[in-house]
């Protein structure tokens, strides 16, 4: 390597983004899709039903549920209704075996009634959410793999920038209808407009598996204790532990009230109730996500489940545990609102563009160059056959699964991971259909059935659902009707695409014929 | 630079000897780059090794580009391994006088 600095970044910015371009793809679309996780679970359990909220009614809803269903449970955890997931949601971790650690279980209940809600099983939202950082292996290898994948991002981005010197002059270049130029310069136009949402949304996702990934720090000041660590930054987890006594819980309403007291008015977001049948029971009030943009995992009041005492209210987050909280708050964007919602989602889609569009320069300069040739180098083929799959195929995949939600029988047994059992098979088949097919002809086959699949989304709610868009628009349910507008754009944009591959090899036809014809015109 | 196949042997081993530099020597650095914010900082326990981690990513960023900047693949093992050792050097400080 005995180029000049940028060229040398320009090689590493080529190969890292090459080589983990397609698994960071996937991770930026499900990512920007978790955005709307709740709207997606709307959307995929139509059945659950919205109240106006009424955290009072859904508390005592819950306790009633959780005394009837595990009174000796070690844990309750109860997650609120808020304006955007409909669902009381209630788990718990047992208690069967006090040596080890207890399983959770999850019910999602009806505010009203306390029974759990009678709908289709279903993950909805959150299986983009989850796929995005633990990409459906055993924990914790995904969420290794996805780390490592973020610093490659932070590598790809900060090297791209050194590479990029004319950052400022070079946005308001855009040569379109140029081919290669076209690509590259979308690339980096996409690139600089979002450059702050790309360098926020990489670092913080470092950030927030710091303590996994980069142990070493907790292990120099804590030696093998690393507990200490974690009860010193959030105290109040640091619950006292059940003393083998039965004793009764007290309704949790007051201390909801009074945690809300001590907020001056803020949210609470979830109750974690510790040895609900002992004595020493004890009573977490977390506050809401929603409320802040600082993060703070830790923000909550405790309280003594048998006697009412107010144990301890968490104080200020220290500067740095501060900056890590505003990281995980961006990064999750929790607090934001409708339009701030919709920007997170379209600075996502344009971080998805920006790695899509590398994918198909890194190709493109490539291909041009075996253009006479009939075979493409093997090495070539591969990536052009992970570009189609891991690009076209996975929209086919994230189709295919809503699919499977409004087709699978309601009754059918595992019906939830048949659905995510089909993502992964249409994303396999389409990894083999791009082995099977030519380049360009693959490319529209797979764009073109999955403009298909989206485009037919409002229509097979319509036909399976009481919730088509006449319905959804006239109420007012504007997620459900969100989410059908957004899978018909998104297949019109996919309709678009195919129809741009399609007619990609033509022009250059007829470009050549025109200039045929002058020359034959000047000839005369 | 792209890997032709008439590309030497010489060159591809240099080529992964700075993989591996900026792979592991990277992280190595950046932890204990880490380490050493966390137990040199003015600042409470949790609240140093807080930053200690957040930081390291940083010192990572910085070693890998070094890896693929320097000339040879002996200079980014160096550029490497000497900070790492510097930190090491005051980790070990630190870690005697928190234990003394």
């Amino acid at each position: 390597m005995k180029e000049g600095f940028r060229q040398a970044m320009a090689w590493l910015h080529t190969w890292a983004g090459l080589i983990f371009g397609w698994l960071l793809f996937a991770i930026f679309l499900t990512g920007t899709l978790s955005y709307f996780k709740d709207e997606i679970t709307h959307w995929m359990q139509p059945e659950v039903q919205a109240y106006p909220l009424d955290d009072a009614r859904s508390l005592a809803a819950a306790q009633t549920y959780l005394q009837q269903q595990a009174p000796n449970a070690a844990r309750w955890f109860i997650t609120l209704p808020d304006s955007r997931d409909p669902g009381l949601s209630v788990m718990w971790q047992d208690n069967n075996d006090p040596g080890k650690r207890g399983n959770f279980i999850q019910k999602v209940l009806d505010p009203v009634t306390s029974q759990p809600v009678q709908a289709r099983e279903s993950m909805g939202g959150e299986f983009f959410y989850r796929f995005h950082f633990q990409l459906q292996m055993p924990y914790p290898w995904g969420r290794w793999l996805s780390t490592i994948a973020a610093m490659v991002m932070f590598v790809a981005l900060i090297t791209g920038i050194i590479t990029h010197k004319k950052i400022f002059k070079d946005f308001f270049t855009f040569r379109p209808r140029k081919g290669q130029r076209s690509w590259l310069d979308g690339h980096n136009a996409v690139g600089v407009l979002v450059l702050p949402f790309h360098l926020m949304i990489t670092y913080s996702s470092l950030v927030i598996f710091m303590s996994m990934v980069m142990p070493a720090p907790i292990v120099a000041s804590y030696g093998d204790d690393s507990r200490a660590f974690f009860n010193e930054v959030f105290p109040n987890t640091n619950n006292a532990p059940a003393l083998g006594q039965p004793g009764v819980l007290l309704p949790l309403g007051p201390m909801y009230a009074q945690a809300r007291q001590q907020w001056a008015g803020g949210h609470v977001g979830r109750l974690v109730v510790n040895n609900p049948g002992d004595v020493n029971a004890s009573v977490n009030v977390v506050r809401a996500g929603a409320d802040r943009v600082v993060h703070d995992f830790g923000s909550s009041v405790s309280f003594n489940g048998t006697t009412g005492e107010l144990l301890r209210v968490s104080g200020e987050q220290s500067l740095p545990a501060a900056i890590g909280g505003s990281f995980y708050g961006l990064h999750m964007g929790h607090f934001a609102g409708p339009v701030l919602r919709w920007l997170y989602f379209i600075c996502g889609l344009a971080g998805t563009a920006m790695i899509g569009t590398g994918l198909v320069i890194w190709l493109g300069k490539r291909q041009l160059k075996h253009a006479k040739t009939a075979a493409m180098p093997f090495e070539l083929r591969l990536v052009e056959v992970l570009n189609m799959a891991s690009m076209a195929g996975l929209m086919i995949a994230i189709a295919a699964f809503f699919w499977a939600n409004r087709l699978l029988p309601v009754s059918f047994a595992e019906r939830s991971d048949w659905e995510v059992q089909t993502f992964f098979i249409a994303w396999g088949l389409s990894l083999l259909h791009a082995v099977l097919r030519r380049g360009r002809q693959g490319w529209v086959e797979q764009l073109s059935l999955g403009a298909l699949l989206f485009v037919a989304i409002p229509l097979l709610n319509a036909l399976t659902t009481s919730q088509h868009l006449g319905v959804s628009l006239a109420s007012g349910d504007w997620a459900m009707a969100g989410f059908d507008l957004t899978c018909l754009a998104s297949g019109l944009f996919l309709t678009w695409a195919a129809w741009k591959m399609q007619r990609r090899a033509a022009p250059q036809l007829k470009a050549e014929r025109a200039r045929g014809l002058t020359l034959k015109q000047e000839a005369n | 630079m792209k890997s032709k196949p008439s590309l030497p042997v010489v060159y591809r081993l240099a080529v992964t000897s700075r993989v591996l530099a900026a792979v592991v020597g990277g992280y190595l650095m950046a932890s204990l780059a880490a380490v050493c914010l966390a137990l040199w900082m003015p600042a409470s326990r949790a609240d140093a090794v807080i930053t200690g981690m957040m930081s390291s990513f940083v010192f990572y960023l910085l070693a890998v580009i070094w890896c693929f900047a320097c000339r040879t693949a002996g200079r980014a093992w160096f550029g490497v391994m000497l900070p790492s050792a510097m930190f090491a050097t005051l980790a070990g400080i630190g870690l005697w006088m928190t234990r003394t």
